[in-house]
């Protein structure tokens, strides 16, 4: 099982290293994390960015004229210009910075929806869209007279393509609000044919990129795409800091969302006006600390590069795939072609949550239940899954040990 | 194999042979076609629903079913609780859910009769806190019937 590490030429025990958290042990085994997808663990590098942040460079930013607050606004921007880097955006102020990938798709379902798309018009949406991507839309359906539409998802787990495209023809959909990658099937859908197909029916594109960004390279002008969020925590980086990537001229034309310091150009009791973009949309102190790691957690992964990560997720992917499968009773949810490191399953004879229990008890961190997509578990008429999610640090090892375990958790309920 | 060449020993407690039994081979899963009050019971947090029905004899519950989609833990305990109730009025069903809902979460068996004595091997799940609401979903339903209200949720 050695020859993964050879295989894709990744030293994953230096990346290892770097993560402090991966040497704790849990009820005195190693911890075995394949909950990465919930929430990724954190590197040395962004750590000590957090660390050094409030020891050496703090104050509150965009408005105090002393050193310290130019200090932290500098550091706090430059990840706005890493994170620009990083989706090859054309322009460091199509950057904006929101808590999470809930908050942009809100962000989106409120400025753009309200104040763009009209009553009568379409959102399409799919059936495996996590529950951030749908409850806006549902918000938006209900508040502005939008048509919610939803794509559907084929038994593979696959986009349904030509469902799609016959959800446009008419012409009423303003937005198409999808996921890259599933953080229940870990299926990848077919970006650029979405945002063609979009475009070529009106309508614009937003990529829920929460997954994705994590293991794929992501160029927001090659994939034509209109709006992309993604979430630091995701990614290595702290929690309470995400980004949302726009066209300038969506932003532009887009009325803010939240109103208060940071966000206005000048504020008398008749009127206010606002602030060039992306401040426009970034009303009071953000989160100064998380934000500059942010950066640091960028930064990182580039150091890594998505290469080396690309071809140790696939890696891993095959491998678990492999050896999951091969387990008895074990049924893995989805086969879609192009698919990454999040794979959900099932044991017969064990509910998940029971599964997740019982893993815990040999260190293992799986998620159990609907993973906030409960329209796709109608779907594939389940109730919950099993769920085993890779990060950069995720060893071919780790998931032998989740093999063998789950062979002992079924003899344990059989 | 036995579940101690299965590696689990420490499991024990929380999947006693009671609950792998009852989890597994339900005596009482089934809809009540002759029925007086039905409720459902959903944790939205993991997906878990059951829905439990009462049939009334006199002030007793005559008999208590229910059908769930959950783990070996709500189903036992669901199973239990129909056990459980049996003949026993609606105040008297209710004083035992207070007893048998501390005993989840502390792990301090009640002092009870030998309806709650049956209850007992669900004492572990309190070392696992994200389990209780398993245990307790069941008799959310059962109290949100006798109730009259159709819907519960877990705490």
């Amino acid at each position: 099982m050695n020859d993964i590490q050879l295989a894709t030429a990744f030293d994953v025990q230096a990346i290892r290293a770097q993560f402090p958290i991966l040497g704790e042990k849990v009820r005195g085994k190693p911890l075995v994390f394949l909950d990465s997808a919930a929430s990724a663990m954190k590197p040395r590098a962004v750590i000590d960015s957090m660390v050094a942040t409030m020891e050496t460079q703090y104050a509150n930013i965009h408005r105090g004229l002393h050193w310290m607050s130019e200090r932290a606004t500098d550091a706090y921007e430059s990840t706005r210009d890493a994170a620009a880097r990083l989706l090859n955006a054309r322009d460091r102020t199509e950057i904006v910075f929101v808590r999470n990938s809930t908050e942009a798709i809100n962000l989106v379902a409120h400025s753009y929806g309200r104040g763009i798309l009209k009553p009568g018009q379409a959102v399409v949406i799919s059936e495996m869209e996590h529950h951030s991507n749908i409850v806006p839309w549902q918000m938006l359906r209900d508040a502005h007279g939008i048509e919610l539409r939803v794509a559907k998802v084929t038994d593979a787990g696959e986009l349904d393509m030509a469902a799609f495209e016959a959800l446009l023809t008419d012409r009423k959909v303003g937005l198409v609000a999808i996921t890259h990658m599933s953080n229940v099937l870990g299926t990848y859908t077919p970006a650029e044919r979405i945002a063609r197909l979009a475009h070529e029916y009106g309508a614009k594109v937003l990529y829920d990129g929460s997954q994705a960004v994590v293991h794929r390279r992501v160029d927001v002008q090659a994939l034509d795409a209109d709006f992309y969020v993604f979430t630091g925590h995701k990614l290595y980086g702290p929690t309470g800091i995400g980004v949302l990537w726009a066209r300038r001229e969506l932003l532009e034309a887009m009325p803010p969302f939240m109103g208060g310091g940071d966000m206005i150009s000048s504020v008398t009791f008749e009127r206010s006006t606002w602030a060039h973009v992306p401040h426009k949309f970034e009303a009071g102190t953000p989160a100064i600390i998380e934000g500059i790691a942010l950066g640091a957690a960028i930064r990182w992964v580039e150091e890594i590069g998505y290469d080396a990560i690309s071809a140790h997720e696939a890696a891993l992917t095959e491998h678990a795939l492999a050896r999951l499968s091969a387990v008895e009773g074990v049924t893995i949810i989805g086969r879609a072609q192009d698919r990454g490191g999040v794979i959900s399953f099932t044991l017969e004879g064990a509910h998940a949550h029971d599964v997740a229990t019982l893993v815990d008890r040999q260190g293992i961190a799986v998620r159990a239940g609907n993973h906030c997509a409960e329209p796709l578990m109608h779907r594939l008429g389940l109730d919950s899954t099993a769920r085993a999610s890779f990060g950069v640090y995720t060893t071919a090892e780790e998931i032998d040990v989740l093999a063998e375990t789950l062979t002992r958790v079924r003899d344990f309920f059989t | 194999m036995t579940a101690g060449a299965a590696g689990f020993d420490d499991l024990r407690d929380l999947y006693q042979e009671v609950i792998l039994d009852h989890g597994r081979k339900p005596r009482h899963a089934r809809r009540l076609e002759v029925f007086d009050a039905t409720a459902k019971g959903d944790n939205p947090m993991c997906g878990d629903r059951v829905q439990v029905w009462v049939r009334r004899d006199g002030e007793a519950i005559g008999e208590a079913a229910f059908e769930a989609r959950g783990c070996a833990i709500s189903i036992a305990s669901a199973d239990l609780m129909a056990e459980a109730v049996a003949g026993r009025t609606a105040d008297e069903a209710r004083a035992m859910f207070a007893a048998f809902r501390e005993m989840a979460r502390t792990g301090e068996a009640a002092a009870g009769d030998a309806s709650m004595a049956r209850l007992r091997p669900l004492a572990g799940v309190h070392e696992y806190p994200s389990r209780v609401k398993c245990a307790t979903l069941p008799w959310h339903a059962l109290l949100a019937a006798l109730d009259g209200e159709g819907q519960a949720s877990s705490e």
